[in-house]
């Protein structure tokens, strides 16, 4: 593998966010019931006929814009004529020859070094329906809901070099979507979605080796995976002298590996031509200055910004602002409790965690910043543990209540109070007999066991540093 | 005023003319709903009615009934308007002659042995015999004006954008347009109120206020000037009796006080190259569509391509097939700067010659065709001299420009001949005032057909 | 534009695959003359010197940025999207299987 050289290119499909579809007025919902949301332009019904939404246009602007491109002086748009039974048209409004915008680059930063990979184009087109297959019958079944969905397509140019800088680019691109409130990126949904291109070459050869397209990866660790299996594979191919052939390739999550779809000789003949039932569009100067203006601050200088200003690291900072809301959450903490590293952990642990189980987002929680700022004064106060932190925590995040009232209403408030810590000591002390030998012997770790069983009788509410500071008394002198 | 007449006369006329296709439903359960004198309408069969049969006369549509009224319908119901059934056609419009139709041919009212025009012949025919009033049509090279022209009436091509196309089961997305057949001019103008105006659902429709076009049906041309433009009354490409008739008709205009000017439009004989390169290359995408998914005729199959392809072979005639491998055929890899591109620059080239010509005159004078109606079957075989039939209409909609076909006369056989008056875009008002004009001071118009 | 070119049996097959329709071996032959005919007669485009002309794909041409609202409008209802279906299960249309 080492003596070979992997080049990659992504090919993103991206769901842009509208409440209705690209042509049509039709709702863009995920998980309607069966072709509800479908009428006669989307269904490509005889005599119908696709307006754009405007919305949609302006994502895509501003996307491109985000990623640094030029965009086109007269935009067009044209049909993309296959047939497939889930083109109602048997064509696809896409763009061809004029995309929308193209010559940008996104920076991405991977093993501490940053690297710029350059953005082909970026077009606008009509998502197709969905079909479900059964082999039994011999039949196909066909959902139009997801035809005319806004699509976003962002090509890069080979300019990867490993799986994981696929994986990288992947994930920043994500992100920057995301801030820009244009999709919402949910691969699961399918409203991200990726093919790849990649070859292989001997380190040190100039020219591009034979690449295969690759499709059908759902998830950034199935991007990496097929792409590392992939690249395998070719570098394989050519250690036994063979050659690679220049095909589309399935990615299968199961067996793992990837599968021949077609050869190039069975490509199609797209026939394109300017569709001639939209017109041509045009951004003015101005315009797309007033935009460029009004994008907001994007990951990367977000994460510079955060580490300059709170102090944190290069990692902590790119975990918080991968996230927009998150670092928006981040942001507004610290209004409130002025410990940045502290606020960075609980959002990168146990609360990422949360919303991980919970496939959410933070910003459809009920947890607030307020609530961690609280939970931390909590902790820094001494008025709870951190353990009691983390426990209360899924109960904040579900009833959205403050911290300081499920202490109080559950009595979960520290134990601080000698004389009442030390009845608990005492009745710790009679039932471990053993324990206290075992200490006289030198054995320490019984100081930390007697901690514990204090530490569960009171439910985890006493004091630890205080119970510490009597038992070892009482040990000492011989109690 | 009953329903009930004009059934009456479909009955006795249709089973010749073969002009009316469908009848709508409700029209058959309500024969005496009175209605408005005169809004009484056929309508093409390319145009979706809600609920009713739309098939473009091609058995691929077998059986569809679109969910959606076309905005022209939509406007037509709202204004009180009866519709008298669907009006045959030559499948998806590729035709000149009403002839290739899955229903049959319609015949010329005027001469049963003769061809309507086309591809508009049944709502031709079905205003020519009295069946109705007036018809909607749609004209991609000629398909409003030409039948209009061979049948005596009144056929108006409006400019491009004027009226919706949504609804207009497409042929060629850019050269498509819906316009009224009538038997005189104030009704084209009264239909043209109708139907225009800007559609939200159509991208191609101009939001442009729409004048009440019946304020230019003024008896009037005085000072205005008639453009003769010379590359449409070419030596030896042209019926002597047709000649005769548009040369005739000038003169009453400029009797009438209209200023004649030569002009030129030197790249007319390029038009029907150019047309017969863009039509069928749109066409054959918007006919894609048409393979047994989802409605009209499904010609089963074990699999997916095998069903499209039984399908479509079973659901199109030859003139569909012949148009959808010629489009194919031009846009395909390896052709399409050959053929695609280089007819889209020769488009730009006839629309510069209307600009340029429009500076000198403010409307244009043809003849509509080169030829009366020719015989059932004539040109049949023989499609390219049947495509050179359109050769004065075509060029009108490659530029986008309004045009009307009035009758202007007859030849000694009886048939009638039809003269094409052009005008610049979105100035149908001057096509209205001059056809306005020719028709109150002549009666070619009020000739009706022995049927 | 190659001058008197016309188009060969195969490619006639060829377009005819694309098109999705199927030809007899007579209409194969038959379309290949006519469309050689009408070919014949188009490339009289040749001709025009098209080297600084723009193309036009629309009569509009001032005709620019045509958008709709992003609002939702009511969809059809499940029966006029399916009553014209050829077959049917549930909501979905029902096609064949796809074989590439």
């Amino acid at each position: 593998m080492k003596d070979y050289e992997i080049v990659i290119g992504l090919e993103a499909h991206v769901q842009l966010l509208t409440q209705s579809k690209v042509f049509c007025g039709c709702s863009t919902k995920f998980g309607l019931a069966p072709n509800s949301s479908t009428c006669p332009v989307c269904l490509g019904l005889p005599g119908a006929l696709p307006v754009l939404n405007e919305k949609a246009f302006l994502h895509a602007i501003k996307t491109a814009l985000a990623l640094k491109c030029r965009i086109q002086d007269i935009i067009k748009f044209d049909r993309k004529n296959y047939y497939y039974p889930d083109l109602p048209k048997n064509f696809q409004i896409s763009q061809y020859d004029k995309p929308l915008a193209y010559n940008g680059y996104l920076e991405i930063e991977h093993n501490n070094a940053k690297k710029k990979i350059r953005i082909t184009r970026v077009h606008l087109e009509e998502d197709a329906g969905k079909l479900m297959h059964d082999p039994g019958k011999g039949l196909s079944y066909i959902d139009f809901n997801r035809t005319g969905i806004p699509l976003l397509e962002i090509v890069s140019e080979p300019d990867m070099r490993s799986p994981d800088e696929g994986s990288a680019y992947l994930q920043d691109l994500k992100s920057i979507l995301q801030y820009l409130k244009v999709s919402d990126c949910n691969m699961e949904e399918g409203s991200l979605r990726c093919d790849a291109n990649i070859s292989v070459r001997p380190k040190g050869e100039g020219s591009l080796g034979v690449k295969a397209e690759l499709k059908n990866m759902n998830s950034f660790k199935a991007v990496r995976d097929a792409l590392s299996y992939e690249a395998e594979r070719q570098v394989e191919l050519l250690r036994k002298g063979e050659s690679v052939v220049q095909e589309t390739r399935l990615w299968n999550e199961r067996k793992g590996i990837t599968e021949l779809m077609r050869t190039k000789e069975e490509t199609h003949d797209y026939r394109y031509f300017p569709e001639p039932d939209l017109v041509p569009l045009t951004v003015d100067k101005k315009e797309i200055e007033k935009i460029k203006r009004s994008l907001p601050e994007l990951p990367q200088a977000k994460k510079k910004r955060f580490t300059a200003l709170y102090g944190l690291g290069k990692y902590d900072a790119g975990v918080l602002t991968r996230d927009m809301e998150i670092s928006n959450f981040f942001e507004e903490t610290i209004k409130l409790f002025d410990k940045p590293k502290k606020i960075a952990n609980w959002l990168s642990g146990d609360i990422a965690s949360i919303l991980n189980e919970r496939k959410t987002t933070i910003g459809e929680t009920r947890f607030k910043p307020a609530h961690l700022a609280e939970l931390l004064e909590l902790i820094r106060a001494e008025e709870i543990s951190g353990k009691i932190a983390k426990e209360i925590l899924p109960e904040i995040f579900r009833l959205g209540i403050s911290p300081k009232e499920i202490v109080r209403s559950k009595g979960l408030k520290q134990i601080k109070d000698a004389g009442e810590l030390t009845s608990v000591i005492d009745d710790v002390l009679r039932e471990n007999k053993k324990s206290i030998d075992d200490y006289k012997k030198g054995k320490k770790n019984a100081l930390i066991f007697l901690v514990g069983q204090v530490m569960r009788k009171t439910k985890g509410r006493a004091n630890p540093k205080i119970v510490n500071e009597i038992l070892k008394k009482r040990l000492d002198d011989g109690g | 005023m009953q329903i009930k007449p004009y059934l009456d006369r479909i009955d006795a006329v249709n089973k010749k003319l073969n002009a009316i296709i469908y009848l709508p439903g409700f029209v058959g359960l309500e024969g005496s709903r009175p209605t408005k004198p005169g809004k009484v309408i056929t309508i093409k069969d390319n145009i979706c009615v809600k609920d009713e049969p739309t098939t473009c006369g091609s058995k691929i549509l077998e059986g569809f009934k679109p969910p959606y009224d076309a905005t022209v319908i939509k406007k037509l119901k709202e204004a009180g308007f009866v519709l008298m059934g669907k009006s045959n056609m030559d499948e998806f419009a590729f035709g000149s002659s009403c002839e290739t139709s899955c229903y049959g041919p319609t015949r010329n009212p005027w001469d049963l042995e003769r061809i309507p025009g086309g591809s508009s012949g049944g709502s031709a025919a079905s205003v020519a015999a009295g069946i109705v009033p007036m018809a909607l049509g749609s004209d991609t090279g000629g398909s409003i004006r030409q039948p209009a022209s061979l049948c005596g009436i009144v056929g108006m091509k409006p400019t491009y954008g004027r009226v919706s196309r949504y609804g207009l089961i497409a042929f060629a997305s850019s050269l498509d347009q819906i316009g009224p057949l009538t038997r005189n001019v104030s009704d084209s103008a009264m239909l043209l109120n109708v139907i225009s105006g800007h559609d939200e659902m159509d991208s191609t429709s101009l939001d442009l206020p729409v004048p009440d076009f019946t304020k230019s049906l003024v008896n009037d041309v005085k000072k205005i000037k008639i453009g003769i433009p010379k590359e449409y009354f070419p030596e030896g490409g042209m019926d002597k009796e047709v000649k005769k008739a548009i040369t005739k008709s000038k003169d009453t205009l400029i009797a009438l006080g209209a200023e004649p000017v030569e002009i030129s439009l030197p790249h007319t004989e390029y038009a029907v190259s150019c047309y017969y390169i863009i039509a069928p290359a749109e066409a054959s995408s918007n006919l894609a569509r048409f393979d047994g998914d989802q409605y009209g005729l499904r010609k089963h199959a074990k699999n997916m391509v095998d069903m499209h392809m039984n399908t479509r072979t079973a659901g199109f005639g030859s003139e569909a097939k012949r148009r959808i491998l010629l489009g194919t055929y031009s846009l395909s890899s390896g052709y399409y700067e050959a053929y695609y591109l280089k007819a889209m620059k020769a488009r730009t080239k006839i629309k510069h010659d209307f600009s340029d010509a429009f500076k000198l005159c403010d409307v244009i004078l043809t003849p509509t065709t080169p030829t009366p109606a020719f015989k059932i079957g004539e040109k049949i075989d023989d499609p390219l001299s049947m495509y050179l039939s359109d050769i004065f209409t075509i060029p009108a909609n490659l530029a986008g420009i309004p045009g009307i076909s009035i009758p202007c006369g007859f030849t000694e056989a009886g048939l009638p001949i039809g003269l094409q008056l052009l005008a610049k875009p979105f100035d149908e008002e001057a096509l209205i005032r001059v056809a306005y004009t020719f028709e109150q001071n002549t009666d070619f118009h009020k000739r009706k057909p022995n049927i | 534009m190659p001058n008197k070119k016309t188009i060969d049996e195969k490619t006639v097959k060829h377009v005819a695959r694309l098109s999705r329709i199927n030809l007899s071996k007579e209409e194969v032959s038959l379309y290949q003359r006519q469309l050689a005919d009408i070919l014949g007669y188009i490339n009289k485009l040749n001709e025009l010197d098209t080297k600084d002309t723009l193309p036009t794909s629309h009569p509009l041409g001032n005709l620019k940025n045509v958008f709709r609202k992003d609002t939702v409008k009511k969809s059809l209802s499940a029966e006029d999207v399916l009553k014209n279906a050829p077959a049917r299960k549930d909501d979905f249309f029902k096609v064949p299987k796809i074989i590439e």
